[in-house]
């Protein structure tokens, strides 16, 4: 019950924009014992399925501008890889402090700074 | 359209976080996108698409370090779902300020926690 429960919670926070993503890694290895890695690999596809419906949506409303996100997954893709060498090279234990402070930052943006459709 | 260059590296820092912490590549696209003159909606659609193509390709190099299974990730995609779809539905009628703040508290608290344990 308690998996549903952050898994429905982390789903509405991503679908708001508040960050799901870091509300389901936190609860995987806080409370159900994963690894910082595990937490973050079913997180991304957590986010896949999750994200299918809206970007379904967000296609058929014409709000995607293809042209710049082509441009920014050319540069992404191969970056993907960098990145997960880099967690490799890191391991479990630094990657969760890396996590936390990138959650620090993430959090005091949340509290004190302003979202596009606050202005 | 989003200048060539900060498309290209607003991209490769999206790809970094996405392969890195598994998470956080929407982060550095919607305000990059916004900057080039998308729209708030437009930003955080395309900034969806963008995260969706770079988890693809994480997904694939987590699945094949054998970092997690399929298994592992399955018992949470129908709360996910239906909490994605709930979250969507009541999105306009939450005081979006309050929420953001509140998760900002959560995301700190958790962090030094971890950070000091």
């Amino acid at each position: 019950m308690s998996d549903f429960l952050a898994a429905f919670f982390s789903g509405a926070a991503g679908a708001m924009g508040l960050g799901g993503g870091t509300v389901l890694i936190l609860y995987l290895t806080a409370c159900a014992g994963y690894s910082q890695p595990a937490a973050q690999g079913v997180n991304l596809l957590f986010f896949l399925a999750c994200s299918a419906v809206s970007l379904f949506l967000h296609g058929r409303g014409g709000y995607i501008r293809w042209k710049s996100a082509a441009l920014c997954i050319l540069a992404g893709l191969p970056a993907v890889w960098i990145g997960y060498q880099l967690s490799v090279l890191l391991g479990p234990e630094r990657l969760r402090d890396g996590f936390a402070i990138f959650l620090l930052l993430l959090g005091l943006q949340q509290l004190f700074g302003r979202a596009g459709n606050e202005r | 359209m989003l200048k060539k260059g900060a498309a290209l590296l607003s991209g490769a820092a999206a790809g970094v976080l996405n392969g890195f912490f598994g998470a956080g590549g929407g982060l550095v696209a919607v305000p990059a996108l916004e900057k080039g003159g998308l729209s708030v909606k437009e930003a955080h659609a395309t900034a969806l698409a963008l995260t969706a193509c770079l988890s693809v390709v994480s997904v694939l190099f987590y699945l094949g370090g054998g970092r997690f299974s399929l298994g592992e990730a399955a018992g949470f995609l129908p709360g996910g779902i239906l909490g994605a779809a709930t979250g969507a539905l009541l999105f306009r009628r939450l005081p979006a300020r309050l929420l953001r703040r509140a998760m900002g508290v959560f995301m700190i608290w958790f962090a030094l926690r971890t950070l000091l344990r």
